[in-house]
């Protein structure tokens, strides 16, 4: 049969390739092994299982803050779909029969009749309603973690700045998928949030008033916002949540999982466990791990007690009104922004005391912490692929720019609970205020400077600790009658992390000479990206190198001369242990020192061994 | 028989002899410690030995006649219902000046509290001590809900568990107090709390109220440790710190070597 | 390769001749010291235990179990609580207090089931599952020069088949369509998703002769029951009965004041108040929390949501916080029967403020 003729009509149907009953082949192995042979007869599905399964995965418990935030996402899905069967997203208004006694009678919305059924009447509800709450506040926490260990460790360099904004947009998206969760059961809690996000969103300049009515369908509170809240949270959100995931965690197998430096991990490997089987029980166990502290969880400790709130009304408030944890820095900015930024422009209100914490500060927050990546990349104008994790002490200004950020919002976060610690602490609201105002201006540059400080001095640490070993409390006399402390040489396999790292310089503008002769330095936004590496990286500790390991064994002691430059393994030499690691004392005291020792002909300077 | 005094002491003697001791005085305090008597009706009795005690603790701050004095204001008015929650709660005598009197050590017997506020009701005419059927708590608690989500949580909190004033003052936690002083307190608006006179809320309110405080002090934990009630604040940081420190504590365990 | 240099030899180095020559001398430059670290590889392995003896790989194997049997003991027991606890049931939890006994057997058995598992087959993969280190080998993200060019190829390629590039008349009525085409999509939601807000957001639902009255109760207010220092929280009479009831209250809530006049400092504030009462505003002008805080003693009112006070003495003006307008004010008088009513409706719009408030 010619494979390229194509036949027609009824000699096409006889011509089609029949590849006859197979032959089978060993009789399967097992009714696992004929199923798992059906699906790739289908579906060709051995050889990515293989790739999958084969897949390497270090081993960190920091690596596992990510999984923290997938396995609460998956809690979520869960319990949420569960929610809804009972949930009923409607804002008309009922009279309230169920068996919680101090509600009896009152008038309520149906959103807040039917989560107060599935708290009281309904078998299990309770439950469920408190995993779906704590599972929210881990999935936003875990995110918060896993973000800054990625943040700190660098693990947003290129090939995974595209999984950085991933990750940002995630977070966004994770925060307003609370938010919208916690507003459906019309509380008054959550309801008083609502009342303010519709005066946020009255404060937008020029198309204030309109928005505020397209979103809640007229004045508030309207009989709309909960239905669509419901839309929101159940459909829109959790679709682009699961979607922008899937992409994610896509990229994490793409791109393999980063790893720390250690002995046998280089850029160019991945050093850890195979999937299967050791990371499938490893990360599978944790998934019921997570699920079984959340559960605990929701079993003793009460979250959103919507029937002490009691169902929302305009004119009603509570004391302590406090968004969930993850709106407190929004919340804060609201507190601390002073009211002094209301402006009237010819007959129009311009509310910057509202617009701006409100509707400003989040999208820029998560912009900036989204376009660091890159302009992380712009400074050091490195373009090669990182795979090694650094060590936040050996990215001193980066670590130190974290810090800020974090400080920054913890600031706002702390003031969004201001009232809470006046009367916990028995201290003027006021004074508070005040106090927090000035805080946000001083403590982020402070704590720049601190923790930049920090690193460059745990830098050095590093750099001691390998050209001086630890001090092993042994005290030797020499034949000279000189006392030395023995130091324990690091071994090689922990000496390797503390100099691995690579210290990046400043880049350099390149002067050039342009056809007059004349230096040309470079425009504005290179001399601008001269400036900025520099403020990146002209403080650093370089790693130590094997000449300088050498260097600090020739601490004067004459005629031993060092065998020990690699760390003390295996010369064969008898000299003693000791020999190239005696510090302190006599020795290394500069010869102008009333205690340098000048017997026997101690000469600073190595000499050659002959 | 050897004498007691041969005998070597036990090693435990010292803490039993320690422990008849603190018996034998507490055992003889509560026998010989006066009673607080019960509250009784005021008497012509009472207005008398109420002056007394007046000029001896109150005097100093309120001044001689109760009308006001360098520190204390004036006493005429407050009514009997007002000393007999400021003094019942141990607000008054005033422990030290500072932004609010908090509540505190009672100093005075139910009869000694019953006389000074007889005195006082003397002063001028005010809101006199509750009736018992006012205060016992046993009215509608879900109308008293809905009358305490309107006048009284946005300072007290949802669950009266207290909130912040300005400049350093407070509105207290309502827990575990009696329906006669949430009644008082009500009526007589102490410090900055505002007056709810009985054309505002009208007793059988009042008694509403108290009887939702009372439902919510036997029915706090409905869904398990209520950390304190006071909203997402709490639960942020309890997620913050066990949470988030149990899920990595298993981390760690997970990727550490086993033994 | 870096753009930077590597840092060279560092403080500290001695320079090169006196450094240590571990080659004897055979060998030229620095003494054979290579510049940076080498890696020194993957440390020994250290076996656990279970590898060693199979008696602790037995153990293992029974605390394993344990897990799992416990796991599947709370299970059963959350079967059995599902229906055996009434849900009503509330008992004195040690810890706790007084709670819903089904919702804590349920958690608990449930939880206990879920962690017990996870904590087997964690205990399991650490003390049984091999714990050698493995390495799989990373390739470039980047696909070869060879992927590149067909890629390049056959988009090109693509696009010269097209027949785009030489027909202008479709390239751009291509990019006509595709760009209106999400229009009916965009005017669906921005058309259709609310009405314009109109006066909406400058009216509220008081007018002249409005009864105060009390809000949930709805009964009407004597001027003499207001004493000062007491605090009525009110809405107009009539407004249950108007089609949307909680949208007329977010705007017609009010906190009337009693307040020794002789305090007030503003003359407009007297005059529209009734005699020691004034009536404001109850929602924020920050945004739009319900201000109830009253501090009778300094006069203070105080907004629980983002701590804006305003001074009652002085108009409601603004003295801390982050609202910036005083709180509009209602003007109230009586009416024949001593009841208090609303002398006219609010002189200007109520709540948050928005662009076109004026």
């Amino acid at each position: 049969m010619n494979p390229k003729a194509v036949p027609k009509g009824v000699a096409a149907l006889r011509a089609r390739e029949d590849p006859g009953p197979q032959a089978p082949e060993e009789a399967p192995l097992s009714k696992v092994g004929a199923l798992a042979g059906w699906v790739d007869e289908r579906a060709g599905a051995a050889k990515p299982m293989s790739y999958l399964l084969k897949k390497v995965f270090p081993d960190h418990w920091s690596f596992m803050l990510g999984e923290i935030a997938m396995f609460s996402l998956v809690i979520l899905l869960i319990t949420g779909t569960f929610l809804t069967f009972w949930f009923v997203p409607s804002a008309g208004q009922v009279i309230y029969n169920g068996s919680y006694v101090p509600l009896k009678g009152i008038s309520m919305s149906e959103a807040f009749k039917s989560t107060l059924d599935i708290s009281f009447d309904v078998r299990g509800g309770l439950i469920l309603r408190q995993i779906h709450h704590w599972a929210a506040l881990l999935f936003t926490v875990s995110i918060t973690v896993h973000m800054f260990r990625v943040f700190f460790t660098g693990a947003f360099r290129k090939p995974r700045e595209i999984n950085w904004v991933i990750g940002t947009v995630l977070s966004l998206l994770a925060i307003n998928e609370g938010f919208t969760g916690y507003s459906l059961p019309d509380d008054l809690l959550s309801g008083t949030g609502l009342r303010a996000a519709e005066g946020f969103i009255q404060s937008v300049p020029v198309i204030g008033s309109y928005l505020a009515y397209f979103v809640f369908d007229g004045p508030f509170p309207g009989e709309a916002i909960i239905p669509r809240l419901f839309t929101v949270h159940v459909l829109l959100l959790p679709a682009l949540i699961i979607g922008l995931f899937t992409a994610h965690i896509v990229l994490v197998a793409v791109h393999k999982h980063t790893q720390y430096p250690g002995p046998g991990k280089t850029n160019d490997n991945v050093v850890g466990y195979p999937f299967m089987p050791v990371y499938l029980a490893k990360s599978g166990g944790f998934f019921f791990i997570v699920f079984g502290i959340t559960t605990l969880m929701a079993a003793l400790v009460a979250i959103n007690p919507i029937w002490l709130y009691g169902p929302y009304g305009p004119t009603m408030g509570t004391a302590g009104s406090q968004p969930d944890w993850y709106m407190g820095f929004a919340d804060g900015a609201l507190r601390l922004f002073p009211g002094f930024f209301e402006f009237n422009i010819f007959g129009y209100t311009l509310s910057l005391n509202v617009f701006i914490p409100s509707l400003i500060v989040m999208p820029l927050l998560y912009s900036i912490a989204g376009a660091y990546p890159f302009i992380e990349s712009w400074v050091t104008g490195d373009k090669r692929e990182h795979h090694l994790l650094d060590r936040p002490r050996n990215a001193p200004t980066r670590t130190g720019l974290g810090a800020m950020a974090i400080s920054f919002y913890l600031i706002l976060f702390i003031a969004a609970g201001d009232d809470l610690i006046a009367i916990k602490l028995g201290l003027s609201i006021n004074q508070i205020v005040r106090t927090l105002q000035v805080m946000l201006i001083v403590v982020p540059p402070l704590a720049y400077w601190v923790t930049k400080r920090i690193c460059l001095s745990l830098q050095r640490r590093d750099h001691d600790l390998v050209l001086h070993g630890h001090e092993s409390g042994r005290i030797v006399r020499t034949a000279e009658g000189s006392f030395f402390e023995v130091h324990e040489p690091l071994p090689e396999y922990d000496r390797w992390t503390l100099v691995q790292h690579e210290t990046l310089t400043p880049l350099q503008l390149t002067a050039t000479v342009d056809t007059h002769g004349k230096r040309r330095t470079g425009s504005r936004g290179q001399r601008l990206r001269a400036k900025v590496s520099s403020f990146y990286f002209a403080d650093g500790v370089p790693a130590v190198t094997p000449a300088e390991l050498v260097a600090a064994h020739h601490d004067g002691s004459a005629g031993e001369a060092i065998e020990t430059g690699q760390g003390g393994e295996g010369q064969g030499s008898g000299a003693p242990e000791w020999v190239g690691q005696l510090h302190g004392g006599a020795d290394e005291r500069p010869d102008t020192d009333a205690y340098a020792g000048h017997e026997g002909g101690v000469d600073p300077a190595p000499t050659p061994e002959n | 028989m050897k004498a007691l005094g041969s005998h070597r002491r036990h090693p435990a003697a010292i803490v039993v002899l320690l422990l008849l001791g603190l018996v034998a005085t507490g055992g003889l305090y509560s026998l010989l410690a006066p009673r607080p008597a019960q509250a009784a009706v005021a008497t012509a009795d009472d207005v008398t030995s109420g002056r007394t005690l007046f000029l001896a603790n109150c005097a100093t701050c309120h001044g001689i006649n109760g009308l006001g004095g360098k520190i204390g204001p004036s006493l005429a008015g407050v009514g009997a219902a007002a000393v007999d929650f400021q003094v019942g709660t141990g607000r008054m005598p005033l422990a030290q000046p500072g932004v609010q009197a908090s509540s505190n050590q009672v100093m005075f017997t139910d009869q000694e509290i019953a006389s000074l506020a007889a005195y006082v009701a003397t002063l001028g005419p005010g809101p006199a001590i509750p009736d018992s059927q006012d205060t016992a708590g046993n009215g509608d608690v879900a109308k008293g809900n809905e009358l305490f989500k309107e006048n009284c949580a946005m300072c007290h909190n949802f669950a009266g568990s207290g909130g912040a004033l300005t400049q350093g003052k407070y509105a207290p936690s309502l827990g575990n107090v009696s329906g006669q002083y949430i009644y008082e307190a009500m009526a007589t608006g102490p410090e900055s709390m505002p007056v709810f006179n009985g054309q505002n809320l009208s007793p059988a309110d009042k008694n509403d109220i108290i009887s939702y405080l009372h439902y919510l002090d036997k029915n706090q934990n409905s869904g398990g440790l209520n950390l304190g009630n006071l909203g997402p604040v709490s639960e942020g940081m309890f997620v913050w710190v066990v949470g988030l420190g149990l899920m990595i504590g298993a981390a760690v365990w997970l990727g550490s070597k086993a033994a | 390769m870096s753009e930077h240099g590597t840092e060279s030899a560092g403080e500290g180095v001695s320079q090169p001749g006196t450094t240590a020559r571990l080659d004897q001398g055979d060998i030229e430059g620095s003494g054979g010291i290579p510049e940076r670290f080498t890696n020194p590889g993957l440390p020994p392995h250290v076996p656990r235990s279970a590898d060693l003896d199979e008696k602790a790989a037995h153990r293992a194997e029974r605390q394993v179990a344990t897990l799992f049997g416990i796991s599947m003991v709370a299970t059963v027991i959350f079967l059995v609580a599902y229906f055996a606890i009434d849900q009503k049931t509330y008992e004195s939890i040690p810890g706790i207090g007084q709670a819903s006994l089904s919702n804590v057997v349920l958690g608990v058995s449930l939880g206990v089931s879920l962690l017990c598992i996870g904590l087997g087959a964690v205990h399991w993969a650490r003390t049984l599952m091999p714990d050698t280190e493995v390495a799989e080998d990373r390739h470039p993200q980047r696909s070869s020069d060879q992927a590149r060019r067909d890629a390049v190829e056959t988009a090109t390629s693509g696009r010269a088949a097209s027949q785009i590039g030489r027909r202008p008349m479709i390239k751009f009525t291509l990019g006509g369509a595709l760009g209106l085409f999400a229009l009916p999509l965009v005017l669906q939601l921005a058309g259709s998703l609310g009405p314009l807000p109109e006066a909406g957001l400058s009216t509220t639902f008081w007018r002249k002769g409005m009864r105060l009255v009390r809000d949930p109760e709805m009964t009407p207010i004597k001027a003499s029951d207001v004493t000062l220092g007491s605090v009525f929280h009110v809405i107009p009479e009539g407004i249950d009965t108007s089609a949307h009831v909680l949208e007329e209250k977010a705007k017609a809530a009010v906190i009337l004041i009693g307040i020794d006049a002789a305090l007030i400092q503003v003359p407009k504030e007297r005059a529209w108040g009734y005699g020691s009462m004034v009536a404001y505003s109850k929602i924020c002008t920050h945004v739009g929390c319900p201000v109830g805080l009253y501090e009778h003693r300094t006069h203070h009112l105080l907004c629980p949501c983002h701590q804006s006070t305003f001074d009652v003495t002085q108009n409601c003006a603004v003295i801390f916080g982050p609202a910036h307008r005083p709180l509009p004010q209602l003007p109230i008088t009586v009416d024949a029967q001593g009841y208090l009513v609303a002398e006219s409706g609010f002189h200007e719009p109520v709540g948050p403020s928005f662009w076109e408030r004026g």
